[in-house]
């Protein structure tokens, strides 16, 4: 199968800024791919060179088997949809408006205007002016217009912002439905609890280059993160904590967290005897095993940079 | 093509929506009116005096009033998308930095044209029916002839408009600039003339063809010398005589003052980063 989208050492500088460092990679059909980074990381410098509004200053891009700055760009186009970071549409206009004038420009059959507007749940408010619509109806009208053509590509530029944890969730829940459709979607967020469960991989970017590629399995092994694992039992204060000190491993601490519950952390490799010995261990009544989160991942790959890396782009 | 109509049907649609071209129209008219009105005011009389002296003071108030509404009206038809954020959506839709503006400029043409016509319009109804002994062919002729300079004069300054606003990326600015072409053209360019008229005492020969170099110079020439009536009015035509001075070769001037800024507006455009 060939890559929806295939980066070869792709640098860009603006200037004497360097805004992408030689970044390789290659994205394939129906996968969701997550950009994570600071602020000028060079995630919106990805986004751009994939549309096609920069050229690469060294190294190539592919999208859809051509570059999306030459001649192929006209046919890239009506296949993909990008939601940009801060867009406020046509305020005068209504959100039906809005939408059957991007949908004559992109040359796609009007019908699907309607259809839409139910989909991202905006049917009952398709004649109101977008001047009356709250930021998270702006946010889903933006995705809409994004959806429209039926695109085999998606570029979604911080989707989440601003929106509620419901719409949130219905919106991610809507990118699962275009996953299950084939269709490819790049999204940025700093939103990071809220993205884990519904990506593929996840792509971390810092100082325009790459920290970090792979699933949250990859990362978490790369990464090699200690896993936080809970007991919590019964018996008198400092009981349960007394009976589940003395570890052989150096590596594995223990944090009473009060008389019912402590807290371990364990290297990867010595989960299973430590849930051994928790299993033996009388009192302990319920275990609960708290891998680390992209959070987790995203902090450990980024603390890498120093914080002067981290700014100067911005 | 069609993307070119359907960005022009969006703005003119918009123009219409937000009162663009009632307000124009409504603004031309009611002073058209009270000029034609109170042209004899002058000369301590009230009421409508005479179609020439008519003409050549609704020319007056074209020169002032056309550019500045065709600059506000335009001034942020690129920078006000960009700052919207809508332009750069619109760079990645299947359309080119070439359509876009040309459809936008198209649309932005068509308010001014639509609006002009109807105000300056309704003021010559106006004046066909209230002022007596008017001879309406002529009055037609005279009305045609404002009309049409004063679209052609509009658009230079939509052009004028659009070169500065994909040059800035501030609002504000663009609105600054506007005003700053507005004032230049319309009123320090006389001014200048004028000195330069006086300090020079002989020969001079050349000094109409500076009139050339200022669109709405051109303006008024169409309206002076392709009005019959009004040419006895005025000593202009007779510093302005000559072939080039003719009304078919001052419109071309004019048409060239459309398409130079329009021209550069769109290779800044395609050229700059998105």
């Amino acid at each position: 199968m060939t890559a929806v989208i295939d980066f070869q050492g792709v640098t860009r500088r603006d200037g004497g800024l360097v805004r992408l460092d030689a970044l390789d990679l290659q994205v394939d059909e129906g996968e969701v791919l997550a950009l994570l980074g600071h602020n000028g990381a060079g995630k919106t410098t990805t986004m751009h060179l994939i549309l096609g509004l920069l050229s690469p200053s060294e190294g190539q891009v592919a999208v859809l088997g051509g570059a999306p700055d030459g001649a192929h760009a006209e046919t890239l186009r009506r296949r993909l949809g990008y939601l940009p970071e801060n867009v406020s549409f046509y305020e005068q206009l209504s959100g039906r408006e809005v939408l059957d004038y991007f949908a004559r420009l992109k040359r796609v059959d009007r019908g699907q205007v309607g259809e839409l507007l139910d989909r991202v749940g905006l049917g009952h408010a398709a004649h109101r002016r977008v001047k009356t619509y709250s930021k998270g109806m702006r946010q889903r009208l933006g995705l809409a217009q994004a959806l429209l053509g039926d695109p085999r590509l998606l570029l979604l530029d911080e989707p989440t912002t601003g929106l509620d944890p419901a719409a949130t969730r219905d919106f991610y829940d809507t990118v699962r439905g275009l996953r299950e459709r084939g269709c490819t979607v790049l999204l940025s967020s700093h939103v990071l609890p809220g993205v884990e469960p519904y990506i593929d991989r996840a792509l971390i970017l810092g100082g325009g280059k790459r920290l970090a590629l792979g699933s949250l399995t990859e990362l978490r092994e790369e990464a090699a993160l200690p896993i936080t694992v809970r007991a919590r039992g019964h018996g008198g204060a400092g009981d349960l904590a007394q009976r589940l000190a003395g570890w052989d491993d150096p590596r594995i601490t223990v944090t009473p967290h009060d008389a019912h519950e402590v807290a371990l952390t364990v290297p990867p490799d010595a989960k299973l005897a430590v849930l051994r010995r928790l299993t033996d261990t009388a009192g302990v009544e319920d275990i609960e095993l708290l891998p680390p989160t992209l959070e987790h991942l995203y902090t450990h790959f980024s603390a890498e940079l120093s914080p002067a890396q981290r700014g100067d782009a911005e | 093509m069609n993307a070119i109509l359907t960005i022009a049907g969006k703005e003119f649609r918009d123009g219409l929506r937000n009162r663009w071209v009632l307000a124009i129209a409504l603004v031309l008219a009611f002073l058209a009116v009270g000029i034609a009105w109170f042209g004899a005011a002058a000369s301590g009389g009230l009421g409508f005096t005479s179609l020439a002296t008519t003409v050549v003071s609704l020319a007056t108030l074209a020169v002032f009033l056309i550019p500045l509404i065709a600059l506000l009206l335009a001034y942020d038809a690129v920078v006000g998308e960009q700052e919207a954020g809508t332009l750069l959506l619109l760079l990645t839709y299947p359309i080119s930095r070439t359509q876009l503006l040309l459809g936008k400029f198209l649309g932005h043409s068509l308010i001014l044209a639509a609006a002009t016509a109807l105000g300056f319009g309704i003021a010559g109804a106006v004046i066909a029916v209230g002022a007596e002994g008017v001879a309406l062919t002529e009055l037609a002729a005279g009305m045609g002839l404002l009309i049409g300079s004063s679209i052609l004069l509009g658009w230079v300054f939509i052009a004028f408009a659009y070169l500065i606003s994909v040059w800035v990326t501030e609002k504000a600015r663009a609105a600054g600039l506007a005003l700053v072409v507005w004032f230049l053209f319309v009123l320090v360019f006389d001014l200048g003339l004028l000195a330069l008229l006086v300090s020079v005492e002989r020969g001079g020969d050349w000094l109409p063809w500076l009139l050339l170099l200022n669109p709405t110079e051109c303006f008024r020439l169409i309206n002076l010398t392709g009005f019959e009536a009004a040419r006895s009015y005025t000593g202009l035509t007779s510093i302005a005589e000559g072939s080039a001075f003719r009304p078919a070769m001052v419109t071309a001037i004019l048409v060239a003052w459309i398409l130079v800024p329009l021209g550069l507006a769109l290779l800044r455009f395609r050229r700059r980063a998105a």
